[in-house]
């Protein structure tokens, strides 16, 4: 980035006549990319896609050969470009991956379907085998189900916390050494920026996101949209400004009186927690003693009582399950 | 830096700043916005006059003399508890005509007046009152006001200074040409030009923030000041914040943000860091302090859709910009941004001047590499470049460039390569001056040693 020709960023002075790609020279351009504004032709286009992704994997050394990777599949355009790729470099260059594809299926009726067939397509495209883990098998409660109990309020709270785990465990129970995700810069750079509006620094270091927080709740607020309508303005109006973002993330200097984010285990299912019961769990509890309140709001999590004491709701007639019961413990 | 100095620090960036005072003739209570109460009942929390509450802070509602106290307490409380003001100071106060930099005055000129007091009653015993000025950078020559306004404007603010008493205010105006050179050529075409060779919008906003505090530097030290005072207040910050994590500066970011910064000849201070605009806003509306906003550029670019996108924030929730902030304190700050020269402290009582004297004193000296051009410090990747630079850097024009911070490299620089010598040639000759000299005595060592040392390729 410290280059002024690497970024590129300024537009090449227009030729009259000729578009050729600036690449090859050969063929004609048939795009402006948008990080560099180069005008290239769609064979480079792919090669220089595919080959900065190679980059990424080998200068941080992302994998070792015979890993059983999960490759996270929503059935959306990232994650299947992500397959694709992964596959494509895997044979290319040799990684020697063990290459398979991990679905969630949260058991929303209309909503996953499709989805799931595109995720089912991808594994015949790309010859990947596709394994699908759903919130009924990990949880013992589908979102359907927590809608018919809780209703529409806190529901995202839910799916978001247990979609952040169901990738982890499903790639735990099936033996996975690493998992991948399809998240793009724009995503990385809206978590950064979201984590500024929040209080709270997102550092970014070897490709992982390191989040210096307060324990507190996860809930969607209004100023998501600000945060993506400013990042789509900022684009447009700075395309590399989205990469600038994660290089502020990877730069910033952490204060060493920051509180880090202590790493324990949860006791109850032994996931990754900072506090005695990671937020799942306490979340199940709450849905399983007919206490869906329990765990919204600005309580810590695993303190047990009510936020509101006032508004218990009437216990469900759902079995109590507990995670470790049904499912056994996953060590990490 | 310049950055945080003007980014929203109620000056400008109009359409996006919440209300400007005493511009639009809003009836007080309209342009409260947030901070209305809509109860006409409710009283002050703070104070037993039973006054009607008109604003909140804190998330009690206040009278306006209560108001008044909180802000003039955080104001207080930060120019203490970072020894500031030492009473032997000559301060230099930036005033832009908006409402920040008219309740910074207010505030200052108020403490100022306490202090002569004191001193005047205590036959001399007590410590004498600091002195106080007043700066403002005219910018008009960028701008395409007539210039009967432009005198119209600064009449106004020398009446402003002129209701402050007791005290002797000095109003110094310098035209933002000025910073340029101080020889009789056409200064503002020559500032003209340069701004002109820039092809980045927010680059030449960023710019001129720079010069802008060149500017204010050079006031000082031709008048013999020893501090300069913004007006840059929490919203300001919170923008700053914003903005320079777009403009990937994450590694310099805390060396604007906080209450102090010795990066400057003059040291700059900020006692308005925790002050939101709209409160300051506020503030000017009740008690009808002046202000003047004719000549405030709008930020724009990047800069201009950062503030609207916090102003957009700020009607969500008014706190977003605290909570920035508070962010932006898990950073680590610089070396710079605290007073560390011995016997700088020594007018404190000594019970209290173990808590601000350097305890790590191996940071004294700061050493960090500052950007040409913003006086960002330099990063990692930055220094690596200088480094590879220095060894191989064949004209002048490749080491300017190489002290240069990636930002201001993309958005300041032109953007043809071969335009470099030109913009270096505009600059003024002190800004180079310092690369000069530090290469100077780099060559000379290098020349000491040059038979000892192997290079791959032979240069000559």
């Amino acid at each position: 980035m410290d280059g002024p020709a690497a970024d590129g960023a300024r537009p090449p002075p227009p030729r009259a006549g000729s578009r050729l790609c600036v690449r090859c020279g050969e063929r004609k351009a048939a795009l402006k990319r948008p990080k560099t504004l180069e005008q290239i032709c769609r064979e480079c286009f792919y090669i220089v896609f595919e080959d900065e992704i190679h980059q990424t994997i080998v200068e941080n050394s992302l994998f070792k050969a015979g890993e059983r990777v999960a490759i996270g599949a929503s059935g959306g355009k990232d994650s299947t470009v992500l397959a694709y790729v992964l596959s494509e470099l895997n044979r290319h260059h040799n990684y020697g991956l063990d290459l398979f594809l991990l679905s969630v299926d949260e058991g929303i009726t209309g909503y996953r379907d499709d989805s799931l067939e595109t995720v089912k397509r991808n594994e015949i495209q790309y010859g990947l085998p596709l394994k699908i883990v759903s919130y009924k098998d990990l949880y013992g409660w589908t979102m359907d189900d927590i809608v018919k109990a809780i209703g529409l309020k806190n529901n995202c709270t839910f799916c978001g916390v247990f979609r952040r785990q169901a990738l982890d465990r499903g790639a735990a129970l099936l033996k996975a050494d690493k998992i991948v995700t399809g998240h793009n810069a724009d995503d990385i750079a809206e978590t950064v920026l979201l984590n500024i509006l929040r209080g709270d620094i997102a550092r970014i270091e070897n490709g992982l996101i390191w989040l210096y927080h307060d324990p507190g709740i996860y809930s969607p607020n209004a100023y998501r949209g600000f945060a993506r309508e400013f990042i789509k303005d900022l684009e447009r109006m700075r395309p590399r400004a989205i990469l600038d973002i994660i290089k502020s993330g990877e730069n910033f200097r952490i204060s060493t009186t920051t509180r880090m984010p202590e790493q324990g285990t949860c006791e109850r299912c032994g996931y990754i927690s900072s506090q005695k019961l990671c937020k799942a769990c306490v979340l199940l509890d709450g849905l399983n003693r007919g206490l869906p309140k329990l765990g919204i709001g600005r309580t810590k999590a695993g303190a047990g009582a009510d936020s509101d004491g006032k508004q218990r709701i009437k216990r469900s007639e759902r079995n109590t399950s507990s995670l470790q019961g049904k499912h056994g413990n996953f060590d990490f | 830096m310049a950055a945080a100095a003007s980014a929203c620090g109620g000056a400008g960036c109009r359409p996006q700043c919440s209300a400007s005072a005493g511009g639009e003739g809003d009836a007080p209570a309209e342009s409260m916005g947030r901070l209305s109460i809509s109860a006409a009942a409710a009283t002050c929390g703070k104070c037993d006059g039973g006054g009607a509450a008109v604003a909140v802070a804190g998330g009690v509602g206040m009278c306006a003399d209560c108001f008044r106290a909180h802000l003039f307490g955080k104001f207080k409380l930060a120019v203490t508890s970072n020894a500031m003001v030492r009473p032997t100071d000559a301060v230099l106060l930036a005033f832009s005509g908006g409402p920040a930099s008219r309740v910074a005055l207010q505030f200052i000129h108020e403490m100022q007046s306490k202090a002569i007091q004191s001193w005047e009653t205590s036959n001399s015993q007590a410590l004498p009152a600091f002195r106080l000025g007043v700066a403002f950078v005219d910018e008009s020559v960028l701008s395409v006001r007539p210039g009967h306004e432009i005198d119209m404007a600064i009449e106004d603010i020398k009446s402003i200074l002129s209701s402050l008493s007791p005290g002797d205010k000095q109003l110094h105006v310098a035209p933002l040409e000025d910073v340029i050179s101080s020889g009789s050529d056409d200064k503002a075409a020559r500032l003209k030009e340069l701004v002109g060779v820039i092809n980045d919008e927010t680059g030449r906003d960023d710019f001129i923030r720079c010069l802008r505090m060149l500017s204010l530097q050079k006031i000082a030290l031709e008048n013999g000041y020893t501090k300069i005072m913004l007006g840059t207040c929490a919203s300001g910050i919170a923008c700053h914040v914003l903005s320079a994590t777009v403009k990937g500066q994450g590694y310099a970011l805390p060396a604007d943000v906080q209450y102090v910064d010795t990066r400057w000849e003059v040291p700059v201070v900020l006692p308005l860091h925790d002050c939101l605009a709209q409160e300051l806003n506020l503030l000017c509306e009740l008690y009808s302090l002046k202000t003047q906003q004719l000549l405030n550029r709008p930020c724009s670019g990047i800069n201009g859709l950062v503030a609207s996108f916090v102003s957009r924030l700020r009607e969500e929730n008014p706190s977003r910009e605290h909570t920035i902030l508070r962010t932006a304190q898990k950073l680590k700050p610089f070396s710079f941004n605290k007073f560390s020269a011995n016997g700088y402290h020594d007018f404190l009582p000594s019970r209290l001047r173990p808590k601000f004297q350097n305890i790590d004193a191996n940071e004294s000296t700061f050493s960090e590499i500052l950007c040409l051009i913003c006086g960002s410090p330099f990063s990692e990747s930055e220094l690596q470049n200088l480094e590879n630079t220095k060894h191989k850097a064949q004209k002048k024009i490749d080491l300017y460039t190489a002290h240069c911070c990636q930002s201001c490299h993309f958005q300041i620089l032109p953007a043809a390569t071969d335009m470099h010598g030109h913009f270096f040639s505009l600059l003024p000759k002190f800004w180079t001056e310092k690369v000069d000299t530090a290469s100077a005595s780099h060559s000379s060592v290098r020349d000491q040693i040059a038979d000892y040392l192997l290079d791959e390729d032979d240069e000559n």
